[in-house]
This record gives structure tokens, C-alpha cells and sequence, in this order.
């Protein structure tokens, strides 16, 4: 092998080991958008000899169904609303104010947002029986807002850290209050800041399955994710189509919202998220 | 920081207004999260359950959930479980893949760059159940991996009953190593290209490059992004719950599932409890090493 060939191989070998990465990740991904619209789908990927919207139609005309999406809608967009107007109070003070707890706080917020909610459901399902809020839709926002709250506010602080102090003051000189302040002036000036948070708790929430399986026992009050675990058990070994129909309609939401999130996200991706105390 | 001086009538005024704007966020995580980590201490200690004698009265068993959990084999299988799945799906499989996929892409083709980088990203977007179901189907017996091997003459494999730890790895990887990718590719870019040419001029082989400049530049990152990644391997229970319930028997039973089984199926809550608070001191430990990094 002459030097000229080694070259070569050397600009072709890493193509070749992407494009090999890329098929086994495409894969089990194809399967389910190609089995979605077969009418006869399989567990195996393979060509369809029809290609028909029966699928989707199938689930989505189903009552049960469109309940469950709606719910899981209207949870994660409560919990998104919430977070966001939680936070933005919450990090007011901590970006604006001189207070001695700061840094503390923040580390802890910063711990809060580390910790596996894995770990605490046992404790959270037994208290949820004690305040009756089991079995809750309620209840499960309510536990999302907290899980999420940490993550909130420590997006949120960074990004108010960002909108400069003068033109409040302007507005205070001005006779405006804090809170105008605040939703006038600050708030609009962090939108891309409030929509990433807003993103990232509403998808965190709507592909989440374990908090909702632990709190929510009636099957009308399930939403997207549980419904289609249940869809899964019951009718899995047989009806792969509706099952990968009722999929794809599941994952678009959150893939719309990555892909919006990042036109918001403008610098792309960056772990060290400058932790001004 | 700037503008209002410490002295000012406005910081005066602030002493006190900032409990309000903390007040909400505050008393809905010590009810929802903070609580419940008490708690968990706390139950841990009990005989907490939902059924039978111990659900009409919680008493005090001291050590009993711990002694009964060092005693008891399940949980030892479901520790080493759990550090299988944690290195070979987390430190290991989306570290390395996420890595290799970053340090390859680098000044390739665009449109190359952007479908590979898409492929990988659908994975980390898709929520948990759909990956698993996708994987599903991908190792099941009539599923498509069987189908391409034996298109090239090999006999089907019953993937999830010979080898689950391993199709449950794979579901793993192929879900999360979208994130290692993105943070690699962010860190690699800030490697000074000027140190790398140094490198060559002087006639450093490729693979030189890499082990002595490229990966002691980008050391902290691996550190953090392995921790993270770690971090969030550690509560996973859908993917795997979905998958194969923990089993074939306990093969892929980790802490998450053997919590959820003893809390949920046994109705044992109180060494249910017991089990989450290893999970959470594993989580703290990590956490706490993710802030030390995040300090300096």
C-alpha cells in the first residue's frame, strides 16, 4: 500500500464508520414511520404493499385516545406556564438583588437539578395519598412544577443576568412598579430565554412515563405517554401498525419543539452556562 | 451587577420584597420535592406498606429495611445490574459513540455532517416509550436485526431473552448519545486549531494528536458530560420497564425496577423507600462531584 492509497483510505474511513453509525441508528427509527402507514405491518422492517393513512386514522378517531393527548397537552402546557412564571419571579430577586444567600441557593438549585426524580417517588406516591391528591391530574403538574422548578430557575436567572439593569430604572424613574418592570420590560426582552425553558420542562413532562404511571390509576386521566404503554401491553404482539401510528403521533410534539427550540437557542450548545453568583 | 449602589432607598426596599417573589417557588419545592426526599430517609426506617397488617399501623423497624437489603441476593444482582447498565450505556457507550461521532464529523462534508447529526439526534428527541418500543420490535424475534442476519445466513437470535443487558444497553445508547454528541462537538470546536497544526508540523501521527493534545484539552468536559450522563442513566426505568419488564427474571432488574417491583408489586413501600434512598445517595454522590466542577 503506497502512501497515495493510505490517504485515501484515510478520507474515506471515517465516511464509511458514520454512514454504518447512521444505519443502525436510522433503523429501528425507520421501522416505526414505515409500519405507521402499512396496513399489515410487522415486527420487521420491511416494504410496505400498501401505503394507507388507516393507522392514523384508527387512533386518532379514538375517543379514549384524543382524551389521552389532551390531557398530556394540558399537563405539560400547565407545567410549562407555571415554571416559567414561577421562575421569572423567583429569579428576579437572585439576578437583580445583593442577597447573602445567593450563591448557596444557587448551588442548591443547581444539586436540585442533578438529583434522580427516579428516587423520590415511592415518598412522593405515599404523600400524594395523604393530601388526596392520588390518582390527581392536579397533582401530577403540581409534582412536575417542583421537579422542574429547580432547572427553571436556574435557566431563567442566567438568562435575566443577560437584560441590562438601566432600562428598568428608566421605567421606575418613570413611576412603573417592579412588576411592570418586570413584564414589560425584562420579560420581553428574554423571550428566547423563556421559550427554551418553556420547551425543555414541556417536553421533559410530555415524554416522561414513570411519574405519571406511579400517580394516575384511572385510565380515562392517562395521558399520551401512559396510553400508549397501555396500548403497547394490550394489543402490542399483534397490531404493530396502530401501535406505531399512535407512536409517531406521540414523538411529534416533542420533535417540533426541539427543532423550534433551536431557533431560540442561538449559540448553539454549550455546557458551561456562566454561573455568575 | 451595576447601577443601584448598596446604599440606595431601592436596596433598602428589596430586603424584605425578594421573600415574596421567592415565597411560590420556594414552598412548591419543599412540599413536592424537597419533602419527599425527607421522607424518603424517613420511610426508609418504617415498615410502611399497602397491604396487610403493616398498612393500618407505621411503625419504627430501625435497621430492619437495610439488614434485610444486604441480606437479600435481589439486591446485590440489581446493584451490579445497574453498574453494568450505568458503564456500558452511559460512560462507556454514549461517551465513546457520542465522541467518535463528534471527532469524525469534524470538517466533513455539511450536508454529510447534518443527516448523520439529524439520525442521531431523532433517537435523543424521541420520548423514552417510543424507543423502547422502537428497539422493541428491532430485537424481536421476527424483528428486523433477526430478519438482516438471516438474509446473510445466520439463524435468528432471541435477542431480549439470551442477551436483555445488552439490547437494553443498546436501547440506552441509542437514545442518549445524541447529548455527548452535541457537547463533544461544542468542546471540540473550542480546541485552538493553531495547537493542533503545531502538532503535525512537528510530525505528530493523527492518533498522537488525539491521545496527548486533542483529549487533555477537552478533559473537564469528558468529566462533566460523564457525570451528566451518568446522572440521568441512573433514574432510567421506562425504557427498560417497557422493554422487558426487568427480566427475562432479573437479568435487567436495576434499582429503579427492583424499587418499583418491591414499592408497587409487593406493596412493600418501606423497603421500597430503603432502595430509592441508595439510588439517591448514588445521586448525590455524583451531584455533588457535577457542583465541584461547576465551581471552580
Amino acid at each position: 500500500m503506497n502512501a497515495k492509497q493510505r490517504k485515501l483510505i484515510y478520507r474515506i474511513l471515517p465516511y464509511v464508520v458514520l454512514s454504518l453509525i447512521g444505519i443502525c441508528f436510522l433503523l429501528p427509527l425507520l421501522w416505526v414511520l414505515v409500519a405507521s402507514v402499512d396496513p399489515n405491518a410487522m415486527q420487521s422492517l420491511k416494504m410496505p404493499k400498501q401505503v394507507t393513512p388507516g393507522n392514523y386514522v384508527d387512533v386518532l378517531t379514538s375517543r379514549e385516545n384524543q382524551r389521552a393527548f389532551a390531557i398530556g397537552l394540558l399537563m405539560s402546557l400547565g407545567q410549562a406556564v407555571i415554571v416559567v412564571l414561577l421562575a421569572l419571579l423567583a429569579a428576579y430577586p437572585l439576578s437583580r438583588y445583593q442577597l447573602k444567600f445567593k450563591k448557596p441557593f444557587m448551588l442548591t438549585i443547581l444539586f436540585m437539578t442533578s438529583l434522580p426524580i427516579t428516587a423520590v417517588m415511592v415518598p412522593v406516591y405515599q404523600l400524594f395519598l395523604t393530601l388526596k391528591l392520588y390518582d390527581n391530574v392536579v397533582g401530577v403538574v403540581l409534582f412536575y412544577v417542583a421537579s422542574s422548578m429547580p432547572y427553571g430557575i436556574w435557566m431563567i436567572k442566567n438568562f435575566m443576568d443577560s437584560v441590562p439593569e438601566d432600562l428598568e430604572e428608566a421605567a421606575w424613574v418613570d413611576g412603573a412598579s417592579v412588576f411592570t418592570g418586570i413584564r414589560k420590560i425584562v420579560a420581553p426582552l428574554m423571550v428566547p430565554g423563556i421559550c427554551t425553558v418553556a420547551i425543555f420542562t414541556f417536553s421533559g413532562s410530555w415524554g416522561n412515563f414513570f411519574v405519571p404511571y406511579i400517580l394516575l390509576q384511572s385510565p380515562e386521566n392517562f395521558p399520551a405517554s401512559l396510553k400508549l404503554y397501555q396500548f403497547f401491553g394490550q394489543y402490542g404482539m399483534v397490531d404493530y401498525g396502530r401501535l406505531a401510528a399512535f407512536s409517531v403521533l406521540y414523538a411529534i410534539p416533542s420533535i417540533v419543539l426541539y427543532i423550534l427550540s433551536q431557533r431560540f437557542m442561538s449559540k448553539g450548545f454549550s455546557m458551561q452556562g456562566g454561573t455568575k453568583g | 451587577m451595576g447601577g443601584i449602589s448598596a446604599s440606595s432607598p431601592q436596596l433598602q426596599r428589596r430586603n424584605w420584597t425578594w421573600l415574596y417573589f421567592l415565597l411560590p417557588s420556594i414552598v412548591i419545592m419543599l412540599l413536592f420535592f424537597i419533602y419527599p426526599i425527607l421522607l424518603t430517609f424517613f420511610y426508609s426506617f418504617t415498615n410502611l406498606a399497602l397491604t396487610g397488617e403493616a398498612a393500618k399501623e407505621l411503625k419504627f423497624v430501625g435497621l430492619d429495611n437495610y439488614t434485610r437489603m444486604f441480606q437479600d441476593p435481589t439486591v446485590r444482582i440489581s446493584i451490579w445490574n445497574t453498574l453494568v447498565f450505568l458503564i456500558g450505556s452511559a460512560v462507556i457507550g454514549q461517551q465513546v459513540l457520542g465522541f467518535l461521532i463528534a471527532l469524525l464529523m469534524k470538517h466533513k462534508n455539511k450536508t454529510f455532517r447534518r443527516v448523520i447529526g439529524t439520525v442521531v439526534l431523532a433517537g435523543w428527541v424521541t420520548p423514552e416509550i417510543v424507543c423502547a418500543l422502537c428497539l422493541y420490535s428491532f430485537f424481536g424475534d421476527e424483528g428486523t436485526l433477526n430478519a438482516i442476519i438471516s438474509f446473510f445466513g445466520i439463524s435468528p437470535v432471541t435477542w431480549l431473552f439470551t442477551v436483555p443487558m445488552l439490547t437494553v444497553i443498546l436501547a440506552n445508547i441509542w437514545h442518549g448519545t445524541a447529548f455527548s454528541m452535541l457537547v463533544f462537538q461544542a468542546a471540540l470546536d473550542d480546541v485552538p486549531s493553531e495547537i493542533e497544526e503545531a502538532a503535525v508540523v512537528d510530525g505528530a501521527s493523527k492518533l498522537q494528536i488525539l491521545l496527548r493534545i486533542t483529549i487533555p484539552y477537552i478533559r473537564e468536559t469528558i468529566t462533566t458530560n460523564a457525570m451528566l450522563v451518568t446522572l440521568q442513566t441512573l433514574g432510567v426505568f421506562g425504557l427498560i420497564y417497557a422493554m422487558t419488564g426487568g427480566g427475562p427474571g432479573t437479568k435487567t432488574t436495576t434499582l429503579p425496577i427492583f424499587m418499583y417491583n418491591q414499592a408497587f408489586v409487593n406493596y412493600q413501600l418501606g423497603y421500597g423507600t430503603a432502595i430509592s434512598l441508595l439510588l439517591l445517595l448514588l445521586g448525590i454522590v455524583l451531584s455533588l462531584f457535577y457542583i465541584r466542577s461547576f465551581k471552580k
